[in-house]
């Protein structure tokens, strides 16, 4: 250990030098680039001992076009021409191979005759893998920087410390600094000086990431003898500190993650229960197929998403905006139509609607299977909704959720909005309480109805474009939400769009704080029992409908 | 309803009584007789594969019986009846399974999925489950238990309506999920299969199917026989009260939590005993029995055939799963397609069911709007 520490003084200095021929060389860029195309030329020569200077003065020279050429030679992919240029050598996933010239990776069609492969053997390679990390570590662009980084910390290698050292004296970016002093003090908690020790978990306890917990209890693993890797008393406090510190954090973004990715789920059921609760609560319709109505808004999204890519590729981006119309129109008029045809046959016999609506899910998803086949179809997401935002070290928010949450809120608003402020809102409402009087002042009901439907059906739709984003699409996708959006009404309490929106939050968040503590499985069985015993507390549900319409 | 009658009734009329000795006696002598007794090449002749296929119908019909006894008479819509009808076979499957012995496939007294699942012992749940009395209570008595405390849970606070519909559907999901699991112990996903005998006789042989055929048509002509009673007596009138108007019954001074609970009860253990004797002639029974989809395919069956009436839903169980078992082969993608314009059009032009269709004009308008369709 003290060697090494002894080589990294040592190479300290000699980062010195380097810096200083590194502000020599980069005013001169033509020198610059001379030295970097005989280095390049280096690695082709027949003599492994020239190889591994070349690999060393491109790892000094500090430029990024050296990467391709250096991971061929580490991956023996590199091939020598007779003219002495340089090729990398790509095998293709379905065969075949791919040769490019290098430093320029413009692909060759026809390769020259007499291509041999450089030599390399195993000191070349170390070389190699030290020159790539190196340039990594100080490559131009951040993002490779951090992934290097962050490789250095997954796994860290005694002989990088040096290496790790030296970038993060020049490290600007905060981020890629802090991987790289935690992978330092992961490397240094073994080492011999307790001060470096004690640094070394003092950073580890305030970067607290869990990954690192386990090396922690390692090192304060009592064995059978009774000793401990930390023999220092006060080394071992701060570990343990260090470790608690860790704990304390993984339970907070454990917390922090059940609240977001409940409350998620709570929108998604939000979305999916709001017009549930609109033609159950305000109609007393049983819509057994309103899961169907989800699953086409999803399959909505799925034709417009084929259209963009077929007609307008160079919009894509927009795609699930243009989706949000498309399914509210198409669901809305498949709900409507299926109001005129079926159900107002049916109203005042809701037993019946029951069968009648799972009837018609079941020639939705048989339809649906033969139009677009009984495989999940795919829907992408474009750039703005895929990936994640990183809140915190390790903690990715994906962005497809955070729009879902937003656009639950939205949908939420407006339809609390059209119910209460139009007159639309006010004709619904003025059925719901009492059809034969809205009837005698003028309302036709027969129309409110086909629109309320129209209108529940077509919320059902916006919320299969929301789920299209963030699971598979295919024609069962439905089935998996009926039940849930059921109790959700139920537990919200009949006819209450704010109780839809309480009930599936709590739900919501219910079922995912759950889940870690007794499995998915048992979550969900404790929520539906739950659910059974909550309704057998308050039959009405969270919000009772009070006065004369209760009665009805 | 039209029988305003007071006094003792007899359960059924000496031509409904005819009728009936005669389709049991079908059943009873009249299959066995024809796949036994006469030569195959006969004209008469009942190919084998008839007989458990057959069997099977009749354990959907008992389903179907016991379902149209709350719904058709006390307008009590369960969608949850596949529990009872999988308790009762989980309950067969159990004892099936442990009178194997030691001809698993592991040679292990245990089940084979719990050998698998690397169990020392026995969970306390199956104990007692080798002795073919103990299976066969269980079959009567846990469905009967389970759908008494439910019932008792649920018609205590008055739920009622498409909102013990959707109860009975989420008790059945509940259940569903708790079976996948093979911590609960009942096999899992596999659920309890490879059967080898039942009271010593073997399953493959055809006697023994025969058996269980003729065991299958004295059960459901037993409950067909209690349904009557049921129905044809002052506890029947009182059911059809709280179909037809609930709030008056209870004016009237009839408790009705009782009633309910009763008949609700008397058909979860008629289902549980559908179950029992579904599992030894399908030999298999797994979760996919208790799928939300299942249960609600059960009230098809009744509907189809016709609710308020014991013949219909047997007609329509019949019906519906020979049309099952023939589409299915036949044209696949076209059963769900059949299935779906069932429930639309039954419940839009055949609200009274196919028994429904043959009463006279005059009698037919008396029956509308559809029994048990009003809340």
């Amino acid at each position: 250990m003290s060697d090494l520490l002894r080589s990294s003084r040592r190479y300290r200095l000699w980062l010195v030098f380097l810096l200083c021929v590194q502000a020599l060389a980069a005013p001169a860029s033509a020198e610059g680039d001379e030295a970097f195309a005989s280095a390049l030329a280096g690695l082709g020569s027949s003599s492994r001992t020239r190889m591994i200077e070349a690999v060393e003065q491109l790892a000094a020279l500090g430029d990024d076009r050296a990467l391709p050429a250096l991971e061929a030679l580490a991956d023996r992919r590199l091939r020598v021409g007779p003219d002495g240029a340089l090729y990398s050598l790509t095998s293709l996933v379905g065969g075949g191979e791919v040769v490019k010239r290098i430093p320029s990776l413009e692909i060759v069609s026809e390769p020259p005759p007499g291509l041999r492969k450089a030599k390399v053997n195993n000191r070349v390679k170390r070389a190699a893998r030290g020159a790539i990390a190196r340039l990594q570590l100080r490559a131009s662009d951040p993002a490779v920087r951090l992934a290097a980084a962050t490789k250095m910390r997954t796994q860290p290698s005694v002989e990088s410390a040096e290496l790790i050292r030296a970038a993060l004296a020049e490290e600007t970016h905060a981020n890629i600094a802090e991987a790289l002093r935690v992978a330092l003090a992961q490397l240094q908690l073994e080492s011999e000086s307790v001060e470096l020790r004690l640094a070394a978990a003092e950073t580890l306890g305030e970067f607290g990431d869990a990954g690192l917990a386990p090396q922690l209890r390692d090192r304060l693993q009592v064995d059978s003898e009774g000793h401990r890797p930390e023999t220092d008393s006060q080394v071992v406090r701060a570990l343990e500190a260090s470790l608690a510190a860790i704990e304390r954090r993984a339970s907070f973004i454990e917390f922090g993650a059940n609240l977001f990715y409940g409350t998620s789920l709570a929108s998604i059921l939000c979305l999916a229960a709001l017009g549930l609760a609109i033609t159950f609560g305000l109609m007393g319709v049983i819509n057994m197929a309103h899961g169907e109505m989800v699953m086409l808004g999803a399959y909505a999204t799925y034709v417009v998403q084929n259209l963009f890519l077929e007609y307008a590729p160079a919009h894509f981006d927009v795609y699930p905006l243009a989706a949000i119309p498309v399914a509210f129109m198409v669901v809305g008029a498949i709900g409507m139509a299926m109001e005129r045809s079926v159900i107002r046959h049916l109203y005042g016999r809701p037993l019946e609607t029951l069968l009648a609506t799972w009837g018609i899910s079941l020639l939705l998803i048989q339809s649906v299977r033969l139009i677009f086949g009984a495989q999940n179809v795919e829907v992408a997401n474009p750039e703005w909704l895929s990936g994640g935002i990183e809140v915190a070290y390790g903690v990715v928010l994906p962005r497809s959720r955070i729009a879902i949450i937003a656009f639950a809120v939205i949908v939420v608003s407006t339809i609390t909005f059209v119910l209460q402020r139009t007159s639309l809102g006010l004709r619904v409402r003025a059925v719901t309480q009492n059809r034969a009087m809205a009837g005698a002042l003028g309302v036709s009901t027969h129309r409110v109805d086909m629109w309320t439907f129209g209108l529940g059906c077509a919320i059902a739709g916006l919320g299969g474009v929301a789920l299209s984003q963030i699971g598979n699409v295919g024609p069962e996708l439905g089935r998996g939400y009926i039940v849930d959006s059921f109790l959700v009404v139920v537990v919200g309490g009949v006819g209450k769009i704010v109780g839809t929106v309480w009930a599936a939050f709590g739900l919501g968040l219910l079922n995912k704080f759950l889940e870690p503590a007794v499995g998915a499985v048992f979550g969900k069985i404790l929520v539906l029992v739950f659910i059974i015993l909550f309704i057998q507390r308050r039959p009405q549900g969270l919000f009772a409908q009070r006065g004369r319409a209760a009665e009805a | 309803m039209n029988e305003i009658q007071l006094g003792r009734r007899p359960i059924q009329s000496r031509r409904q009584w005819i009728a009936f000795l005669v389709i049991f006696a079908v059943g009873a002598v009249g299959v066995p007789v024809l796949n036994l007794a006469v030569p195959e090449d006969s004209f008469f002749y009942v190919p084998n594969y008839i007989v458990p296929l057959v069997g099977k119908y009749l354990c959907f019909a008992m389903v179907a019986l016991a379902l149209d006894l709350i719904w058709g008479f006390a307008g009590i819509l369960s969608l949850g009846h596949g529990v009872f009808f999988a308790a009762g076979g989980y309950a067969m499957g159990m004892h099936l399974m442990r009178v194997i012995g030691r001809e698993g496939v592991y040679a292990s007294d245990l089940p084979d999925f719990m050998v698998f699942l690397d169990w020392k012992e026995l969970p306390w749940w199956w104990w007692g489950s080798e002795h073919f009395a103990f299976a066969a209570v269980a079959a009567l008595a846990v469905p009967g238990l389970l759908a008494f405390a439910f019932g008792w849970f649920a018609f205590r606070s008055r739920i009622s309506g498409v909102y013990f519909s959707i109860i009975t559907q989420a008790l059945t999901f509940a259940m569903m999920l708790l079976f996948f699991r093979n911590e609960t112990g009942f096999g899992g996903n596999n659920g309890l299969t490879d059967f080898k005998r039942i009271l010593g006789f073997s399953l493959q042989s055809e006697t023994t199917r025969v058996g269980l055929f003729v065991a299958s048509v004295t059960a459901l002509s037993g409950a067909y026989l209690l349904c009557r009673w049921i129905v044809s007596s002052k506890l029947g009138r009182v059911l059809r009260a709280v179909r037809d108007a609930e709030q008056r019954a209870l004016f009237s001074g009839y408790d009705t939590f009782y009633f309910k609970l009763f008949v609700w009860t008397v058909s979860g253990v008629l289902c549980g005993l559908a179950g029992a004797l579904y599992v030894p002639q399908v030999g298999i029974i797994n979760p996919g029995e208790l799928q939300p989809a299942n249960s609600i395919e059960m009230a098809i069956w009744v509907a189809v055939g016709g609710r308020g009436t014991l013949f219909g839903p047997l007609v329509g169980a019949t019906l519906v799963n020979t049309a099952k078992s023939v589409l299915t082969v036949a044209a696949p993608d076209l059963w769900l397609y059949f299935l779906g314009a069932l429930f639309v059009g039954v419940t839009l032009w055949l609200p009274a069911g196919l028994v429904g269709l043959r009463l006279p004009k005059a009698w037919r308008r008396k029956r509308e709007p559809a029994p048990g369709g009003r809340e």
